[in-house]
């Protein structure tokens, strides 16, 4: 090949690269190995971790133990869809455009509004592209619920810094409600429902101040909560958007997950990333293509409202293939499941002496806040020891608040055996 | 040859899962409610049934079996899209990936039960490091252009803790569409500089450009091009001499892998897309991963939280304690999974192979310009390419009226996926080309073989390319219509 090209050696490829920048040694880093030496090398690394697969595990956050059936990895990990681009080229790419159009309909059926996209980052990040969507002209101001997950608000204040404002939480009521102080500068009111601490939100009420004044209303919700909760269309959400782990995604540490988001139809234009929509061919045969090309980054540039690109579609594609076979009976019975389990959780381990609920008189769904009486870090590591991943510290709230969550997975026996554990633990 | 999926795939191309919907039938099952039933209060209540499709298990087995054969893949065929980096996918970064201790962790399960992960994160942050010639990574952005967001809230910081307000970002025009909306949401104003005849920046221009208002410059280098900026480090120190930082995005460094290094080359900022140069899967749009490495001076900016080991030997740990910090960009650390696999690849390849991958990438990317030439003329034939090359299809256009999407579009009737077309915006009908290392030189001659017969073809029955394509479970479709009238749900 060197020789048609009338090359004498590799080298001659690269004359461009100026002497002075050329690297004159080899990478410092070992020499290539054989397949069977990698698997080797990191099995023994994932074995040196803990994880849901060997404790028992009550712990959430935004990241959800529920089960993930194995018809959603054994679809969406065929290679025709994960060794794809992009749906550049709509004719080769009517799998993964189609399946995008159906995660679309599906976030539309559960949340209630009108448009969704081929998704985004995460949660958080999804956040942040609502927020964008809501800022326009004088209204630039964002209130945050003190119900907010911190780490979606850190993520805010990040790139808040590059578009030039500063999330504003506004405080709650014994974990929940609250009043934004809304004004005609404000874009977006944030609530998140079920919130921080698992808490059902008056969503409905604070979207209703929003409203009256003018600024969007914008709910993080669970999408596994909205068998059994009120969706985000109904409650007045503007915009909804959600970690969307819980469908059909594993743990992995944090990532890769999906954040999906959905708005009204009036605010489509505004809306960011890939969004498939269907038409027709030559022919008058019905398919596929992204559209509304024109609000994206590779057309509009700088005048872009999002700068996303490659997204998360193959989470899409988990998700898609995982609310198929869960369908609306399905949805129900998951959400009456972990309500049902949290409730008898909340019960048990609120019986173990010195255990409390942190907001006693409040409606949770699956997840509820604890106060230890002791350091929430050291019994959760305690309980480790056990077998037990006894749920999420929240120190935000206090040091001695755990942050318990309960999925269909967690049946009587487990919850006992934890609720049987933390005694022992606490009284020792 | 074909990897392309074709017209006839089972039993009709019939509707959406919605369409195979049957009241009460379903796919799901739990186990017994083994605790008593409790449920939300009323005032939170669900009142209607959303509308998920009714269907069982083996509906939805063959739904999207059926949808992902109405798909091309990397696994189904050569994907020579420029600027992509579309190489093959190693198998074995699936099954590691999928280890338990890695792929059903908690994200905020504590440290002293995550040192494997924590133990791969901290080798591959250094591997990244050396390869870029940076001192320090983050490896929480989940794709590029959320990369190119960290690196510029990181010029930001760095601005603003030496009292100034810089405003200016300096893009080439040839840039990829997520830099200027990037700098935008950066809170930037982008400032394009000027390509000189043979698509190198202008240096002149660029002096003329700096000053104390531009807080940075981006660049890819290679370029968007898939030429080297020869003057780069001219380019470098006049950037730097101005107060300003450089920044590399990583969209090309599979050109360069053990050849040079951005922080050789003066760059201060270096984002990394593991999607594309270490073949971590694309799947259909992401996820991908967008590591960025800095200049040690720039390391107390970097987001929020980095592995550290306590005491350089002793257990890792997430440092959250870092005031200087630009903060979080993402809800946990980052895609993981995808970040499992980029180790794989970077420790299989290790120094040498890393060497090879960019090596074979610019053989093969030369050799196949040079087979289309006669036809399809490389925009900056001055100059030799290095992984990719950018041709044009004006020459065909102005004897045939046959356009580079025609020729794409015919492509596909003869087995391939295209190359990336309308892309750089600064070449008329340009074809982007980007092999990559992992095609056979029989592949690579296969696909010049279809580009010529199209050519052939073109001059011969233009109206062929024109009606293409023809094998396709759709024909071109009226992306004017989707547009118009909009249908991005189902009924």
């Amino acid at each position: 090949m060197l020789e048609g090209l009338g090359l004498s050696s590799l080298d001659d490829l690269f004359t461009q690269i100026p002497l002075n920048v050329r690297l004159d040694r080899p990478l410092n880093i070992p020499y290539g190995v054989s397949e069977m030496e990698i698997v080797a090398d990191l099995r023994a690394l994932a074995a040196r971790d803990r994880s849901a697969e060997t404790l028992v595990c009550f712990a959430g956050g935004g990241a959800y133990d529920h089960y993930v059936p194995s018809l959603v990895w054994a679809l969406a990990g065929r290679s025709e869809f994960y060794t794809s681009y992009t749906p550049y080229q709509p004719e080769l790419s009517q799998g993964v455009l189609q399946v995008l159009f159906e995660f679309q309909s599906m976030v539309c059926e559960l949340t209630g509004l009108e448009v969704s996209n081929a998704s985004l980052y995460d949660g958080a990040t999804a956040l942040v592209e609502a927020v964008n969507m809501a800022r326009s002209g004088s209204r630039g101001r964002v209130l945050v619920s003190a119900g907010v997950d911190p780490r979606f608000v850190d993520t805010l204040g990040s790139f808040g810094r590059g578009a030039g404002y500063e999330p504003e939480v506004f405080a709650v009521d014994e974990g929940r409600g609250g009043t934004p102080p809304v004004g005609e500068d404000v874009a977006a009111v944030i609530v998140q429902h079920p919130n921080v601490y698992g808490l059902l939100e008056p969503a409905a009420e604070i979207f209703g101040m929003s409203r009256d004044a003018g600024a969007k209303a914008i709910q993080i919700f669970d999408p596994l909560s909205l068998g059994v909760l009120a969706p985000p269309g109904e409650l007045g959400a503007d915009i909804a958007v959600a970690e969307g782990q819980p469908l059909g995604n594993h743990l992995n540490y944090g990532g890769p997950y999906l954040g999906i988001i959905a708005a009204r139809m009036a605010d489509v234009r505004k809306m960011p990333g890939r969004i498939v929509g269907e038409t027709l061919d030559v022919d008058g045969a019905p398919g596929y293509v992204l559209t509304l090309q024109a609000r994206e980054q590779h057309i509009r540039r700088e005048k872009a409202n999002s700068n996303i690109c490659t997204n998360q579609t193959l989470m899409a594609i988990a998700a898609t293939a995982y609310l198929a076979w869960l369908g609306p009976a399905g949805l129900s019975e998951l959400g009456r499941q972990c309500a049902s389990r949290a409730a008898y959780a909340a019960e048990r381990l609120t019986a173990v002496p010195g255990v409390s609920l942190l907001f006693p008189r409040a409606p949770f769904f699956k997840e509820f806040a604890l106060r230890m009486p002791r350091p929430a870090a050291d019994v959760r590591d305690a309980l480790i020891d056990r077998g037990i991943l006894a749920g999420v510290p929240l120190p935000s709230a206090g040091e001695d608040v755990l942050l318990v969550a309960v999925t269909e997975k967690r049946d009587k026996g487990e919850i006992d055996r934890y609720a049987e554990q933390l005694g022992q633990v606490l009284a020792s | 040859m074909s990897g392309a999926p074709v017209r006839t795939q089972g039993p009709g191309r019939g509707g959406t899962i919605k369409d195979r919907s049957v009241p009460g039938r379903r796919a799901f099952s739990f186990g017994p409610l083994d605790v008593p039933v409790a449920s939300v209060p009323a005032e939170h209540a669900r009142a209607t049934v959303p509308g998920l499709p009714e269907v069982a298990e083996i509906d939805v087995i063959r739904h999207y079996t059926r949808l992902s054969q109405m798909n091309y893949g990397v696994d189904t065929g050569a994907y020579p899209l420029g600027s992509c980096t579309m190489k093959y996918n190693p198998k074995v970064a699936e099954e590691v990936a999928a280890f338990a201790g890695f792929r059903r962790a908690h994200p905020l399960q504590p440290d002293q039960t995550m040192q494997g992960a924590l133990e791969m994160l901290w080798r591959l942050e250094r591997a990244l490091c050396e390869i870029t010639g940076m001192a320090r990574a983050t490896l929480q952005p989940p794709a590029g252009a959320c990369g190119e967001m960290t690196g510029l809230l990181i010029m930001r910081a760095y601005h603003a803790e030496r009292g100034s307000d810089r405003a200016k970002v300096l893009i080439p025009d040839s840039a990829h569409g997520t830099n200027p909306a990037s700098v935008h949401l950066g809170g930037f104003g982008a400032v394009p500089v000027p390509s000189d005849p043979r698509g190198m920046v202008d240096v002149d221009a660029l002096a003329k450009l700096m000053g104390d208002d531009v807080a940075g410059l981006m660049l890819t280098n290679p370029n968007t091009l898939g030429l080297f900026e020869e003057n780069i480090v001219e380019i470098a120190g006049l950037v730097h001499d101005a107060g300003g930082l450089v920044y590399y995005d990583g969209a090309n460094l599979n050109a360069i892998l053990g050849r040079c290094r951005p922080g050789d080359m003066g760059f201060d900022i270096v984002h990394i897309n593991t999607h594309k140069t270490f073949a971590t899967p694309h799947g259909g749009g992401g996820p991908g991963a967008g590591p960025v490495g800095v200049v040690e001076e720039l390391a107390p900016y970097l987001p929020t939280p980095t592995v550290e080991r306590d005491g350089g030997s002793g257990p890792f740990f997430l440092e959250h304690d870092r005031p200087r910090s630009i903060g979080r960009l993402h809800g946990f650390h980052g895609n993981f999974a995808v970040l499992v696999r980029a180790y794989a690849y970077v420790f299989l390849h290790g120094a040498d192979g890393l060497k090879e991958v960019s090596e074979l990438s610019a053989l093969n990317t030369n050799y196949l310009a040079s087979a289309i030439a006669p036809d399809f003329p490389l925009a900056h034939p001055e100059v030799r390419p290095m992984h990719e090359f950018v041709a044009t299809a004006k020459p065909l256009k102005d004897e045939t009226g046959v356009r580079a999407m025609d020729v794409a579009k015919r492509v596909i009737d003869l087995g391939f996926h295209p190359s990336t077309v309308y892309f750089p915006l600064v070449v008329e009908e340009a074809m982007m080309v980007e092999p990559t290392e992992t095609e056979t030189r029989e592949t690579l001659d296969a696909f010049a073989g279809a580009l010529r017969r199209a050519a052939a073809e073109a001059r011969a029955t233009p109206q062929l390319l024109h009606d293409a394509p023809v094998t396709t479970p759709v024909r071109r479709l009226d992306e004017a219509r989707a547009a118009r009238h909009l249908k991005l749900r189902w009924d």
